[in-house]
Parts: C-alpha cells; structure tokens; sequence
C-alpha cells in the first residue's frame, strides 16, 4: 500500500486514490527536434530499483498533479512535492541522500 | 416553471444508521485565485461566512466548501443560486473566476444515527476516525468505486456528495453498508447489533 501526501491539499491519500502519472522530469522534444530526441522523450523511460521521481495526480481528491520521489524496492516516500517544477528541489535530495547515503543524485 | 427533481427523489433506507437522498440543494462551484480580497469578498457576502482553511467546510445557513487550491463549494438555497451567480459575475467582472451552477449535477445524502463514522469506513480508505475527520473537515475521496466528498456534522450526521449519475449506485452502496448487523463498531459502541 502505498500513502502519498498530496502538497496541494495536505490529504494521506491512499494509492487508489491516485492517478499515476509515470516517470517525472522528462525534457520535451517536439516539432523540430532529431528523431533520437523524440523517441527518447516518447518512449525511454527509467526502471529503477530504488530512488524514482514520479508524477502523480490527486484524482479523487483535489485533482492537483505533484511529484513524487520514492523507493520502488521499498515503497518507501522521501517527498511530494509540487508539480510546478523542472526537478526536484533541494530538500527533496536531502531527504533522499539522509536516508540512502550511496545514491548518486538525480539521472 | 417545472419543479427541480434531486437525482433518487428523496430516496431513504433505514439500517444500523439511517440514509436519505436530500432534497434538492443549491451548489455553486467557484473557481479562482481564494487570496483575492474579490473572491473573499463575494464569497463573505453570499454565504455569511469565510472562506474556510484548506480541507474545511463552514456550515452555517449556508455553506462553503473548500475543494482544491482553486476551488470553492458554495451550498445554499436552490431558490437563491441564480440570483448568486448573477451577484458573482457582477462583483468578479474584472477577476478571472469561474462560477458554475452544479445544483443538477450533484448528489447529496444525509447520513443519521450513532455509526455513521462505521458505515463510512467499510467503504472508503480515507481515515475516517474523530482525529482525522473532525467536524468541519471536507475529505474528498472516493466510496467504494466513485468519488465522494464527505463530512461529518456531528457525531450523529455526515453528509456525502457524489456525482448525480452515480446517485443510484451511492445510495445502494450506503444502503448495503448500513444494513443491520453489519456495522463494525469501530467508532460506535453498541453499533453492531
């Protein structure tokens, strides 16, 4: 079971709650770009086990998006945080690097 | 002018805790920056009451709703919801807002007796316990498959809005919950029975 707090509302919501958004932080290539940029936007994706940045949506609750970083091994959460963001925030590798000392930062 | 009809037509069952379809009630859903003094102001003059801290309901002969960073629940008499939307377009003309009228498009049920906070928690997986959902508090989640926003009155009402097309499926759904026996006594005493 996994219980995210969404920031924009301050609800523990359960993960039925939630709509999965995928992978966070992903550079948009559009019109113009190279077709190695685009396949890699359209389809690559990080399958980790540990430390992962997801995007998130409060479906059944306020509706707001956020982002996400947790654990996939443990389920672990170290942080939501707001959607409106091209990465995660300091506090939000700190969290991550004060429980998991050997991680190497964000991909 | 034809009669408003609320979705079940005052549907009500009686179980370990008593359900209704409420009549029909007025319902105003605002949408704009909540820290405008416009949007504080209107909101004041229409209801009588703040706008409620996030996660908050203030209920008094009218009602509003906190629902998400941008959006308000306003309740209040079917009869006054066009003469409100018209004071809203007439007080935010310069504020970008939006106001819908959601009265037909919404379903309310009124939940009475000793276990509502029971019957409650066999179908959602908010926590439902006086800590986490005290008077005052609107938790919007879901019962069972459809989204719901509910909040208690006091230790013997709670209140749930739904969608009007799930109205059936809602009422059934809090109809098997409080069916007698099945209570599971987590918060009422007594209830089980």
């Amino acid at each position: 079971m996994l219980i995210l707090t969404c920031p924009c509302c301050n609800i523990a919501a359960d993960e039925t709650e939630l709509l999965p958004g995928g992978q966070a932080h992903i550079t948009r290539h559009g019109p113009g770009s190279d077709d190695a940029d685009f396949e890699t936007y359209l389809f690559m994706r990080e399958n980790p086990k540990g430390v992962h940045f997801e995007r998130w949506r409060h479906s059944m609750g306020c509706g707001k998006w956020f982002h996400a970083a947790r654990c996939t091994a443990t389920l672990e959460v170290f942080a939501t945080y707001s959607a409106q963001t091209f990465g995660p925030p300091q506090h939000v590798i700190d969290a991550i690097k004060s429980r998991r000392p050997d991680w190497q930062g964000p991909v | 002018m034809s009669e408003p009809v609320s979705p079940l037509n005052g549907a009500a069952y009686d179980g370990f805790v008593s359900v209704r379809e409420t009549g029909s009630c007025g319902m105003i859903t605002l949408r704009g920056d909540l820290s405008d003094p416009v949007v504080q102001g209107v909101v004041k003059t229409l209801t009588g009451v703040d706008i409620p801290a996030m996660g908050k309901i203030t209920i008094g002969k009218t009602g509003c709703a906190w629902m998400s960073p941008d959006e308000l629940l306003l309740l209040l008499p079917r009869a006054d919801v066009s003469a409100a939307l018209g004071e809203i377009a007439q007080a935010m003309r310069e504020t970008h807002h939006l106001a819908a009228d959601v009265s037909d498009a919404r379903a309310l049920f009124n939940i009475t007796g000793a276990g509502v906070r029971d019957v409650l928690t066999k179908l959602t997986p908010a926590d439902v316990s006086p800590v986490a959902l005290p008077v005052g508090t609107m938790r919007r989640t879901r019962l069972a498959q459809v989204p719901a926003a509910i909040w208690i009155d006091d230790e013997t009402t709670a209140n749930v809005i739904c969608f009007r097309s799930v109205a059936r499926y809602m009422f059934d759904l809090l109809c098997t919950s409080a069916k007698p026996g099945g209570a599971p006594g987590l918060f009422a005493q007594g209830s089980e029975q």
